[in-house]
């Protein structure tokens, strides 16, 4: 048993403490003196000219501070686009300018055309209601299919079509995998649907703008996953604000999921407004504002074949996606249908040729970016529910066709370009079968069937890719940003310790598990660690917490840190134990002289440094504080086996879940209890969109999804008891922890094995349904069942 | 939310002398459905007559004709704690929302919004309520008048709902997954004179009564002779959650259950 408090003790988190008893600090909660409210008058039409927006009498109204529209904005830079992708013929993707409040033409239902600063939020609400807007409609493109189609209407004029890229993967193997193809001895195809998501974290975006005039500083407060991006984004290319004269603050968040980690118009808005208008300006997003604003996740339509050979050896694999972007390009879009997707094609298999053919199309929706998995849910959806029905159509066993065709030997170079450090996916495999009690299955199906319902068994693999690196690679590959990450650890001089992380929690628990790695490492109680995060005035430049990165990239800046730290601290201990540095060990909080029973306190170290009267002063420099940035050599890639158990009525197609079994390889493990919650969010949020969550537009781009009214969120009953198992994994080889990354498996693995579950019950009662598309809502299974 | 006031009488009497000052005011049940409204700015009123303080038009009691009167202002938790005596009444109001919805809604409020998807209207409905308000006394059959469309009058409130009670009854809900609403609601009453069945959540007209169904009940309370029996679908809602050919059948299923859980 671990001690409490260190690495592998399922330590209670301590932030738990003041979010549950309401003393969190949210963005909300912060109220500046004097501070006026921003409302936006948003579009409610999904494409249109621009002809005018009067705010004369608007401005003549109560409390009205300032009006702002688009043409406030013309001197400014767009929101910015943080990756930039090359297509399969060599050309630069396609980059629109994206206003922070619209111009001259809106582009979806959402889009803000007028701000209105006023001191109270309802006075800027009736203000903006004496708005009057001429728009002149235009006819909408939401459907991909259809942006592509010569002479269909552009959503950018300046733009020479609505596809933005059509990317090719790797586009040399295009040859190869088309021959492969036509020599299979058995080839399976599936059309699908990945629907479009809305994040939904349970905070809303905030943001408050502060401006100093007597210093000429800058304050951005605001629900971010990643407050150094947002300055680096919004001072250099939006606003023109150097960084020492712009800190950004994202203090306690309330969920981030993907959606907090892009730079907003709101944001940009709000910082610029405070200096305008010579008043802090708050905006607090109501959660319709969030449906239309926040980015959406996934939204892709692709056709995948799978091709096998007379042994049922996957021989290759062939994609073509279309990937929605929305109106415009949220902060790191390009890069989910790409990097984050066609990477990860090959999956747990060895499969020899693969080719991904995404195109990227702009329709007149809201904006499309990273949701919790990012392209990796894309991908292991397609490619588990392909195999899925290729064992089907062989009348072969999932399980086994999977095993077949596992890789096994590792270090393992896939066809798509990235090179598997480690994994064991036998034994994950294992693991589920004994959890899942597969060979019960039949007698629950029994029973099942006794009660009128159809039971079904869906078991998927799955890879993911965490803690994207490193920074030079990624380069190469469009990113505009560097993906290290940043911890400076600050020891005081009676022995008490900050850990300043680029990292930034918004739910994760880091303040808990991180200060249980310093602790272990140095031998001290923990509740000595306190780890700070979220506010560029105190910590070095980091890169945030997205891509289920912080512990093994921001862990393992921390991990460097604290090693300089102790390196330090055992040259200051040999000298007040007049010892050589190398017999010096550290252990239990204490230096001591090896083989002797000389030691000195760590609090004795600490308070020498700062009260250097007995000190190397010659040698070393006094006080105790070091900084380190980590760059990863890779990627770590967590896997895992999921198995789902599903009832259906057959009269009415409702679902439900009966059992959910998780096995995952995260590498070591800091915190279990931690993990284990991670997983179940995972969970929650695959199946929810598995089964429930569904972002629809009608055909003239009306959100028919713009509330919880219609807007399916999974709830406790909607889920089972999760039965899950994350021992014994295969530790990372390249970061000091060994760790992979928990944090997006849940939301990536799931979803497959549902659908999976659903087509098997439905086979079951003899139906002739080999796919039904996501969310697999009552009425979508019952018509499939007709 | 635009600004308003809100006065809280302690008698009907007042409350009505409240509304019938100006044309601007409006009662305020429970607020479940009325205060999103006013937080979107979709409805102005100058004043809202809060009814929340008339104990007169609290409470479950029962008549001398051996109905379950039920106060206009009554939350949906206490028509799920005291109506045992029409237990598939009881058990309606205790699925409607979540706790914090029944611990406000009342039955007036959703009976006088009418949302086609409410659960209250089918139960109502199929029972041949009386809704009493200040004024007269309505039969449920010519109360509900279409989608959110209802007999009562400007300024006109409901004091109380009287249900008789029927030898069996249940009310099935196939929920639509986000609002939880119901997506079909059956509910089937059994009375000496013949068995009522009303169905809300999937007609384009609101709630309604389906005399087939009816009539092949009041000669055989049984699933089965409900065979063969469908509505069409061509009226009905058809929306994100289901066509209105999927609703029709789930009319039908919902019915059938109904039916079996009454016994
Ligand atoms: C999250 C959520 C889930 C819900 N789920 C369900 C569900 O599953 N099934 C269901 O049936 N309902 C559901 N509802 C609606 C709920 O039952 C409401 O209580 C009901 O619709 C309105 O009742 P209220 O007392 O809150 O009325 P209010 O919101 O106060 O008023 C509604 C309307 O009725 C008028 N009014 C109120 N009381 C009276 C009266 N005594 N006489 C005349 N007019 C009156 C008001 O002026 C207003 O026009 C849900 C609501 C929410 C918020």
């Amino acid at each position: 048993m671990p001690k409490d408090g260190g690495i592998g003790a399922s330590t209670k988190r301590r932030e738990d403490v003041r979010f549950l008893t309401g003393v969190g600090n949210y963005t909300d909660d912060i109220n500046i003196h004097g501070q006026a409210h921003v409302f936006f008058l948003r579009s409610d039409v999904a494409h249109g000219t621009l002809n005018s927006v009067d705010t004369s009498a608007a401005e003549a109204m109560d409390g009205v501070v300032r009006i702002f529209t688009g043409a406030d904005f013309e001197a400014v830079g767009g929101m910015p686009c943080g990756w930039q992708v090359t297509d399969r013929h060599g050309e630069v993707m396609q980059e629109p300018r994206h206003p922070i409040l619209a111009h001259q033409k809106v582009r979806h239902v959402g889009e803000p055309i007028a701000a209105v600063v006023a001191d109270t939020l309802e006075q800027a609400r009736d203000a903006a209601e004496a708005i009057v807007v001429d728009i002149a409609e235009l006819p909408a493109v939401i459907d991909m299919k259809d942006a592509v189609k010569d002479g269909a209407p552009k959503v950018h004029d300046d733009l020479t079509s609505n596809l933005c890229y059509d990317w090719g993967f790797v586009e040399e193997n295009k040859d190869a995998v088309n021959k492969a193809f036509e020599e299979a001895a058995h080839v399976t195809t599936l059309e699908l649907v990945n629907n479009r998501l809305v994040a939904n974290p349970m905070e809303p975006r905030v943001a408050v703008g502060e401006y100093a005039r007597g210093t000429d500083e800058h304050t951005l407060y605001t629900t971010s996953q990643n407050p150094h991006v947002i300055r680096l984004l919004m001072g250099a290319f939006v606003l023109g604000i150097p960084e020492h004269k712009l800190r950004v603050v994202a203090p306690d968040v309330g969920g981030g999921f993907g959606t907090k980690i892009f730079h907003y118009q709101e944001e940009a808005f709000c910082t610029f407004a405070a200096k305008a208008c010579n008043r802090p300006v708050k905006w607090t997003s109501s959660r319709t504002e969030a449906f239309m604003s926040d980015a959406h996740g996934r939204d892709h339509v692709t056709k995948i074949e799978l091709a096998l050979d007379a042994d049922n050896n996957f021989t290759a694999l062939r994609t073509d996606t279309y990937a929605n972007m929305g109106a415009y390009l949220s902060t790191f879009a390009p890069s989910v249908p790409t990097w984050l997707h066609g990477t990860l094609m090959a999956g747990n298999y060895k499969t020899p040729l693969i080719y991904v053919n995404v195109k990227a199309v702009f329709t007149n929706t809201v904006p499309v970016d990273a949701y919790r998995g990012a392209g990796r849910p894309e991908a292991t959806f397609q490619l588990e529910r392909v195999v899925d029905k290729a064992a089907r159509e062989l009348g072969v066993d999932p399980i086994a066709l999977r095993r077949q065709n596992f890789i096994t030997e590792f270090p393992y170079a896939t066809p798509v370009a990235v090179e598997y450090d480690t994994g064991d996916y036998h034994a994950t495999m294992d693991k589920l079968e004994s959890m899942g009690d597969f060979a019960g299955f039949a007698a629950r199906r029994a029973e099942s069937e006794k009660n009128g319902k159809l039971r079904g068994l869906g078991v998927n693999c799955y890879i993911e890719a965490c803690g994207i690196a490193p920074s030079n690679l990624v380069g190469q590959l469009g990113a505009r940003a560097g993906l290290y990450e940043s911890a400076t650890v600050r020891v005081n001089a009676t022995g008490g310790l900050v850990v300043m992380t680029g990292s930034h929690s918004h739910g994760q628990g880091h303040e808990t598990s991180f200060a249980q790695v310093v602790s272990e490492m140095i031998g001290i109680d923990a509740n000595m660690v306190e780890i700070v995060h979220g506010d560029t005035s105190k910590v070095p430049m980091g890169m945030g917490t997205y891509g289920s990165r912080s512990i093994a990239v921001g862990g393992s800046a921390m991990v460097r840190a604290t090693e300089k730290i102790i390196a330090k601290a055992k040259k200051i201990a040999s000298h007040l134990l007049e010892a050589s540095e190398a017999d010096i060990e550290l252990k239990d909080g204490a230096f001591s002289v090896a083989g002797t029973d000389k030691s000195v306190a760590w609090g004795d170290v600490t308070l020498a440094a700062y009260v250097p009267h007995n000190y190397p002063l010659e040698d070393i420099e006094p006080g105790l504080e070091e900084t380190a940035f980590y760059d990863p050599a890779n990627f770590t890639y967590p896997s895992g086996a999921y198995a789902c158990e599903v009832e259906v009525d057959p009269d009415t197609g409702k679902v439900s879940i009966e059992r959910f079994c998780a096995a995952d390889d995260f590498g070591n493990i800091i915190n279990p209890m931690i993990v284990t919650g991670q997983v179940h969010g995972g969970l929650a949020q695959g199946i929810g969109q598995a089964l429930l969550e569904n972002c629809a537009y009608d055909a003239d781009g009306q959100l028919l999804s713009a509330s919880y009214m219609d807007y399916a969120m999974p709830r406790a009953d909607d889920l089972p008891m999760f039965q899950v198992d994350h021992e014994d994994g295969t530790p990372c080889t390249h970061n000091p922890l060994g760790v992979k990354g928990c944090g997006e498996a849940g939301a990536i693995g799931s979803p497959p094995a549902v659908v999976n579950a659903v087509v098997d019950a439905l086979q079951s009662a003899g139906k002739d349904v080999t796919h039904v598309d996501m969310p697999l809502s009552p009425d979508r299974v019952w018509a499939a069942m007709q | 939310m635009y600004n308003f006031d809100v006065v809280k009488p302690a008698r009907i009497a007042d409350a009505v002398k409240e509304l019938s000052d100006s044309s601007e005011s409006q009662p305020l049940g429970g607020g479940q459905t009325l205060i999103p409204t006013l937080k979107q700015r979709l409805a102005s009123p100058e004043k809202l007559v809060s009814l929340a303080g008339i104990d007169e038009m609290k409470g479950v009691c029962k008549g001398e004709d051996g109905s379950v009167c039920i106060g206009g202002a009554t939350t949906h938790a206490t028509v799920a704690a005291e109506a045992g005596d029409y237990p598939a009444l009881a058990a309606t109001a205790a699925h409607i929302g979540d706790p914090a919805v029944r611990n406000r809604g009342t039955i007036g409020g959703s009976l006088a919004n009418n949302d086609p998807s409410a659960c209250y209207p089918a139960a109502a409905l199929a029972s041949g309520a009386i809704i009493k308000t200040n004024a007269r006394e309505i039969a449920a059959d010519d109360y509900f008048q279409g989608m959110f469309t209802t007999a009562l009058d400007e300024g006109e409130i409901i004091t109380e709902v009287r249900f008789p009670v029927p030898e069996a009854a249940n009310y099935q809900k196939f929920v639509q997954p986000a609002s939880r609403f119901a997506l079909v609601g059956v509910f089937v009453a059994k009375y000496g004179g013949g068995v009522r069945v009303a169905i809300t959540g999937a007609s384009n007209d609101g709630v309604f009564r389906w005399a087939e169904a009816e009539a092949a009940l009041s000669t055989n309370f049984s699933a089965s002779a409900l065979d063969g029996l469908s509505l069409s679908g061509d009226d009905m809602i058809s929306d994100l959650h289901g066509t209105g050919a999927y609703r029709a059948h789930l009319c039908a299923v919902m019915t059938k259950r109904a039916v079996t859980a009454a016994g």
